[in-house]
């Protein structure tokens, strides 16, 4: 579709955009006094009008902007996710200590910006564009991870994030720039055109691109051995940073390489292809299946060993990234629906974990596990939820975790392959549960009740109970968040 | 009424959790009113659920069937036979029990019973699932007020024991998870229906690292079954889970949580996998016969009672075992009245000793009320100086004739004396064993030699000889705890002078299992 067709199918952004600008102008002219609550309430709004926009959206039948974006389903489910985080984030930063003491005007404007590009992140079939988009997305998190800024460890999070990114983005953008040079186009669609009919088996390029592309979306995810920022940048970025990094760029990151992998390496121009194609000996499905295997494994065994509970979530969101990318090994609907499952319960319940982070911080200024003793007790009302969240993220019913980790497993069994990888995956989750179990190990079993309570935040508090809510209500009934997640199964392709 | 009793069954202790959120601080007795009148009315409706139930049908009973999740085909579906209804029937009475047991609790009292009354749903849920995934969900949900009863409410080991018991069990279900996920999609069309399963699990063909696939199956549902039953040697959580737990969560997860080990092999791993079942039933043979011998002997080298008593849990088990794989008898050369005795008593021990055990374990709670400790040694056995003549009971028969008689009685069911419920079930167990496995079965009965051993002198170490000073100003059991133990009581004498009752009940879903085991198999030439 031609450009200006194509703005009318683009307006969700446009808008961002446009009231990212006013924004800046509104931040220049207004007097230090009001600056963070009317930015905040302006930003709130702008969140308002695009997510009525992308309500209305219709779908345009192809891809806009000659084929660089698309319009679909899938990628709108991801926009929805992004949405859903930014908008909690948003309405706990007000009541973050940490960021009490900056001015935060300017943070809304960066994660309006890192919206921006993770909405492109989901719509991009372009080779230009998934470069474009995944900076945006990484430079705005640069920003944001150092902005506690006397902080030195918000510093160094903000640098270990800025070395990591441009290695890995660098090696990646020679992925796809080798990938564009065997075939001669940026569209994925022409990618896959033009693998299907110039390799034979070894071709060591097409393997080298592969690999190098990889690096970048395994970083962007934080699979292992690509994980190394991730510790570090969590623990130093602004608790509520933290958050959002663990699940909307996450969750980016699996929504683009999905449909990178699957366009441009499927068997066929269908998506999903159902079929990897044949990277000259490499057989691409084990390839990720040996990624998820370690990823996972690394991810559970350094959580155990974490004192910081923001490290052990940090490590804790690598090991999720593992389990996610085992239904990845598998090309068809069922793995793309498992995962897309799997991201919106894991969205609610990873961030219900780093708001009761933020709310003890708040109250207790503590971050290491020792100090949550007793915790259940004085904060039955927080701390409860926080139970429900760690043991979804174990994946132990009647929770979404649960059920979101039997689709995951369900991949692998009904598909009959990578047997060891399902085992090791189900291992995992015992090995899991000792870490989250240290947790609630400090907050129930330890201290007693001294019927000693702490006035808990009412809007943090509320906001904790409502993320539960889906939680435990996807638990037991999950044929709501299932339907959606299969409606959105359509994906782009030019046939139809 | 009838299809919306299970249902309710399940539920209703959900509901009186809920309820418990909406009283007011400081309301402590509430709590406890709240628990016992949901557990109460829940063996109200068990006890009809008992008297309604149909003897002459070998079809499940009850049967409530609901679409839950049509894209998955997981269906809200139970249902109950002869192999859960006693089951039903013993957690409904154990958990009203519990809850009388668990009166003085005075520590966060709120969320005490709300997590009791969350695991009686999840075990009474197990027991009455005939869908896989709704069954495992129940298997899971129990976990975790289970670690939060022994974490919290414990002894001073309380912190370990949870989480090895919650590790442990996770571990068996994990795998169960795979299984259960393996047999779904082998079935065609896929189902978690574990009727269906029954024609379909046998089908599967499939080999993985040169294994057959239905071995793996098996196997990976045995070990979660394993671990719950505890079978030699994924035993080790159980001393001490049992020890640091309070009296009434010991009462449920010897009475309850180890029945349902060798109720899910009964359900699940026997009518879907019969092959492998026969193969396998002289393994679970030898495993139930070290079960048996392992767990008296290391019942008898211990000094506290409740471990004491925890090891006997296991050797009991081990008995279900034996009786279990008597299931092959006609194969082994036997007859099949000998799987018949075996398989019924079997399910007559589950029950029994659930009965047996929750006494033993009240028992123990009783005198650790009031002495705050359990140990049975002679006070002048001590090595060490500083406690001998302190700590150890003796001659406790004087000052508390009433608890000393309910003990002496209880021990006796224990040890398996004629006329108690323990003895018919046992020797039904033995002899549909000896009918298949004579050597083993042989073997097997020194266990209950072991038993009396221990069980005899724990009695004359603690109510015989001279008397303690220390312990003169014991008090007898007070009218509650005689009230909970009462009906234990009965019911242990009742079926041990006239177990038909019982058996009527289980005997025909069992005789059909044995069939439907011997039949399915394609080794039925043999």
């Amino acid at each position: 579709m031609p450009n200006i067709e194509s703005l009318s199918f683009f307006l969700p952004e446009l808008f961002l955009t446009a009231s990212m600008v006013v924004i800046i102008l509104v931040d220049v002219f207004m007097g230090p006094a009001n600056r963070n609550r009317v930015v905040r309430q302006l930003s709130l709004a702008a969140l308002a009008v695009t997510a009525y926009l992308l309500w209305v959206q219709t779908d345009p039948g192809e891809a806009i902007f000659f084929g660089a974006l698309a319009v679909d389903p899938y990628s709108r489910f991801f926009k929805w996710l992004f949405l859903i985080a930014t908008a909690v984030i948003f309405f706990v930063t007000p009541y973050t200590s940490q960021l009490l003491k900056t001015a935060r005007h300017e943070y809304y404007l960066f994660l309006l910006a890192v919206m921006f590009g993770l909405f492109l992140m989901a719509s991009a079939q372009d080779l230009i564009i998934i470069y474009l988009s995944i900076e945006i997305v990484s430079i705005g998190s640069f920003v944001l991870a150092g902005f506690l800024k006397g902080d030195r460890h918000s510093n160094e999070s903000s640098l270990k994030y800025v070395i990591y990114g441009a290695f890995s983005s660098g090696v990646m953008l020679y992925g796809l720039s080798l990938l564009f040079g065997l075939a001669g186009s940026t569209n994925l669609f022409d990618v896959q055109r033009a693998l299907a009919s110039i390799t034979g088996p070894g071709d060591l390029i097409l393997v080298a691109a592969l690999l190098m592309i990889l690096v970048g979306f395994g970083y962007k995810i934080s699979m292992a051995p690509f994980h190394f920022w991730t510790p570090d940048v969590y623990q130093g970025a602004p608790t509520t940073i933290t958050a959002y990094l663990s699940v909307a760029p996450k969750a980016a990151g699996f929504a683009l390489a999905l449909r990178v992998l699957g366009i441009a390496f499927g068997d066929n121009l269908q998506f999903p292809a159902d079929q990897w194609f044949p990277v000259g000996n490499l057989a691409i499905g084990t390839v990720i299946a040996l990624f998820s295997g370690l990823t996972m494994t690394v991810g559970n065994i350094l959580a155990i060993q974490q004192n910081s509970v923001k490290r052990m979530l940090a490590y804790s969101s690598v090991a999720h990234a593992g389990y996610m990318l085992m239904a990845a090994t598998i090309l068809n609907t069922q793995a793309l629906g498992a995962v897309m499952f799997y991201l919106a319960v894991y969205l609610c319940m990873n961030l219900g974990a780093f708001l009761v982070v933020i709310l003890v911080h708040n109250k207790f200024g503590y971050d290491d596990i020792d100090d949550w003793r007793g915790l259940g007790f004085k904060l039955p009302l927080v701390a409860v939820p926080m139970g429900v969240f760690l043991f979804s993220l174990t994946g132990l019913p009647p929770t979404a975790g649960f059920v979101g980790k039997v689709y995951l497993f369900s991949v692998l069994i009904s598909s009959q392959q990578f047997w060891w990888l399902a085992v090791l995956g189900v291992l995992n989750s015992v090995v899991s549960l000792y870490y989250y179990l240290r947790i609630m190990k400090v907050m129930f079993l330890e201290g007693e009740p001294t019927g000693e309570t702490v006035s808990d935040h009412p809007a943090m508090t509320g906001m904790i109970l409502a993320l539960m809510v889906p939680v435990l209500l996807f638990g037991v009934y999950w044929s709501p968040l299932m339907g959606w997640v299969r409606a959105s199964l359509k994906i782009f392709t030019p046939g139809g | 009424m009838d299809a919306s009793i299970l249902t309710i069954l399940v539920f209703l202790p959900v509901l009186g959790a809920a309820a418990m959120l909406f009283v007011p601080r400081g309301q402590d007795e509430l709590f406890r009113w709240i628990a016992a009148g949901f557990t109460g009315v829940q063996l109200l409706f068990a006890c009809w659920v008992l008297w309604a139930f149909d003897r002459g049908s070998s079809q499940f009973q009850f049967e409530v069937v609901a679409a839950w999740i049509p894209s998955f085909n997981v269906n809200y579906h139970m249902g109950i036979d002869g192999l859960s209804m006693p089951m039903v029937f013993l957690t409904a009475l154990l958990s009203f029990i519990s809850i009388v047991a668990s009166w003085k609790i005075t520590k966060a009292p709120r969320g005490y019973f709300a997590l009791f009354l969350l695991l009686d749903a999840g075990m009474m849920g197990v027991f009455v699932s005939l869908d896989f995934f709704l069954f495992y969900m129940f298997w899971e949900v129990m976990l975790l007020p289970m670690y939060f009863l022994i974490g919290i409410w414990g002894g001073p080991q309380r912190q370990y024991a949870a989480i090895k018991f919650f590790l442990y069990t996770l571990f068996g279900s994990v795998l169960m998870l795979l299984a259960m996920l393996a047999l779904y999609f082998y079935s065609d069309p896929h189902t978690f229906n574990l009727i269906t399963l029954i024609s379909q699990a046998h089908k599967i063909d499939v080999m993985l690292w040169g294994i057959e696939m239905k071995w793996l199956i098996w196997f990976a549902l045995f070990i979660g079954f394993a671990i719950k039953v505890p079978i030699f040697p994924f035993h080790t959580w159980l001393p001490l889970a049992h020890v640091e737990a309070p009296t009434a969560v010991s009462v449920i997860l010897a009475g309850v949580l180890l029945k349902m080990g060798t109720y899910g092999l009964l359900r699940i791993s026997y009518p879907l996998l019969p092959d492998q079942t026969i193969v396998f039933a002289v393994a679970l043979a030898v495993l139930g016969v070290i079960n048996i011998i392992w767990g008296a002997a290391n019942a008898i080298a211990q000094v506290d009672l409740k471990r004491m008593v925890a090891y006997s849990s296991v050797s009991h088990m081990g008995i279900v075992l034996l009786g279990m794989a008597a299931v092959v008898s006609v194969r082994e050369g036997g007859t099949m009245a000998g799987a018949q005795l075996g398989m019924n008593g079997a399910v007559l021990q589950m029950f029994n000793h659930g009965i047996i055990t929750a006494a033993l374990f009240l028992l123990v709670g009783v005198i650790y009320d009031r002495a705050h400790h359990r140990y049975i040694v002679y006070p002048s056995d001590y090595k060490d100086k500083a406690l001998r003549g302190k700590l150890g009971f003796g001659g406790l028969a004087v000052g508390l004739p009433i608890f000393s008689g309910f003990v002496a009685l209880v021990f006796f069911a224990g040890l398996g004396l004629p006329a108690l419920s323990g003895f018919i079930s046992e020797a039904m167990c033995f002899l549909g064993g000896f009918s298949t496995f004579r050597t083993l079965t042989i073997i097997g009965t020194f266990g209950i030699l072991l038993n009396a051993v221990y069980f005899l002198r724990a009695y004359q170490r603690m109510f015989m000889g001279s008397p303690n000073e220390r312990w003169s100003g014991l008090s007898d059991m007070s009218p509650r705890e005689i009230g909970m133990l009462a009906p234990l009581v009965i019911i242990i004498i009742f079926l041990g002078v006239y177990p038909s009752p019982a058996l009527n009940v289980i005997s025909l879903t069992m005789n059909n299992l044995i069939e439907l085991v011997n039949a399915a198999s394609s080794l039925a030439g043999m």
